[in-house]
């Protein structure tokens, strides 16, 4: 399985090695670690500079946003401008609230003519919209999660969805800090993922000339380990392509996974 | 029985007084130091002691503002009192009984302990260290430690110096 996973990674990334410099995309809390109930604001974008909103708004409105019970809590105050999105959250519980926005579904491109088509959806439209004897029909599935944690009081424990790339936390996101080993695992559908690589940017790249970015993989267990040297928010992000599809006409699965960690001075 | 009374009881109240005047404990002294800026505010203080793997063996004070601002609440800025919210304040009910205070000016703060009496338990023996944190709104956040080994073996006064937000601290330990 791991090899089938280390394959079709080489594959993808030769196949799309045209897109290495992909814009990455976020959330970015404005504060992560906090004493007593507030409201919280969070800005979304889509940017090559970590963190810095200078290309495209962030499209918001699948956002979950998850209270330390498990009830959803409604944005408040959302906004998309022309260069970032931006939502407010009143966090009332204490615990650990999970901002996510999932992406799930099905993306083909066929020729039709001498046209290239491209299309996007899930199983139910795909089974419908796009012909199955296409010509030079592509077909894979992808799930993205993007998301960041905000804790009110002690960190509570998080618990995964068990669908796609997950990152299972055995130091808390809202725990981090210089200087001091932060431990992670990995797991695909719910399963540890070994040989998963792993990049952290740090944000504020605009003030540096070198991407600085720390790169770890996973081991035998999924797990991986940081010691972050500077204060500041991190983009993590990761990507993993498998074959375990649902839907017979794709070849692959795409899934991808990142986030916004804060990791605070000593 | 009544030959044993009172030559015994003389021994059992002198005891009682001994131990009353040596009880063991620490005394705390720090300064707040008195800044010259434009616009200054009260820092929050976190006095409290710790093992050597930085777990909090008690909290002895937390200062912050305890009513309810224009801000919201007193407890709203407490996470900026960063390595204290993270070992100890997120973890506890708020307010400590005994530990939580108002903000206090600049000056010097003698804070007085004696073991057994809360806030400060019976401290298993072992090696301490005694951590100050001070964060001001407006200003920056200075953390000092004092390691010392309880209990000690005779009287002692162990210092350190602050640089911005803290000025001397001194400990003085009673055995």
């Amino acid at each position: 399985m791991q090899r089938t996973i280390k394959l079709l990674a080489l594959a993808a990334a030769l196949a799309t090695a045209g897109a290495a410099h992909a814009h990455s995309y976020w959330m970015v809390p404005s504060s992560t670690v906090l004493s007593a109930p507030q409201w919280i604001t969070i800005d979304a974008a889509v940017s090559n500079d970590t963190f810095h909103f200078n290309h495209r708004p962030l499209a918001i409105e699948p956002v979950v946003i998850v209270a330390p019970d498990g009830s959803k809590v409604a944005p408040a105050n959302v906004s998309k401008g022309e260069l970032r999105s931006t939502f407010d959250v009143k966090l009332e519980q204490k615990g650990t609230y999970r901002l996510e926005l999932v992406r799930a579904g099905i993306r083909a491109s066929w020729k039709e003519g001498d046209k290239p088509k491209r299309w996007m959806g899930n199983a139910e439209a795909f089974a419908k919209e796009v012909p199955a004897d296409a010509p030079e029909l592509q077909v894979a599935e992808t799930i993205s999660r993007l998301e960041t944690f905000v804790s009110v009081g002690a960190p509570a424990a998080l618990k995964v969805s068990g669908k796609g790339l997950e990152l299972q936390p055995i130091t808390h996101p809202n725990d981090l800090i210089t200087g001091e080993k932060a431990s992670f695992q990995f797991l695909v559908d719910g399963k540890p993922a070994a040989g998963v690589e792993v990049t952290l940017v740090r944000g504020e790249r605009r003030y540096r000339n070198a991407q600085d970015e720390i790169k770890v993989t996973t081991d035998q267990d999924g797990k991986f380990a940081v010691t972050f040297p500077l204060a500041g928010m991190y983009w993590l992000d990761a990507d993993v392509q498998d074959d375990k599809v649902s839907v017979k006409a794709a070849k692959q699965r795409n899934l991808a996974y990142t986030a916004t960690l804060e990791v605070l001075p000593q | 029985m009544r030959k044993w009374m009172p030559a015994t009881l003389p021994g059992l109240i002198a005891g009682l007084w001994g131990n009353q005047a040596g009880a063991a404990g620490l005394d705390v002294k720090f300064e707040i130091p008195r800044l010259n800026v434009a616009e200054y505010h009260r820092p929050y203080v976190a006095v409290w002691l710790e093992r050597p793997d930085q777990s909090v063996a008690t909290n002895l004070a937390v200062w912050y503002q305890q009513s309810d601002g224009a801000e919201g609440k007193g407890t709203k800025w407490l996470a900026e009192l960063r390595q204290w919210w993270r070992k100890s304040g997120r973890e506890s009910q708020l307010p400590i009984d005994g530990v939580s205070g108002a903000t206090k000016p600049a000056g010097e703060h003698a804070l007085s302990f004696t073991e057994g009496k809360a806030p400060l338990a019976k401290l298993p023996a072992g090696d301490y260290r005694l951590v100050v944190e001070a964060a001001r709104e407006v200003g920056g956040r200075e953390l000092l430690r004092v390691p010392f080994t309880w209990p000690p073996k005779s009287a002692q006064t162990l210092k350190a110096e602050g640089k911005e937000e803290l000025g001397a601290i001194s400990l003085q330990l009673k055995p």
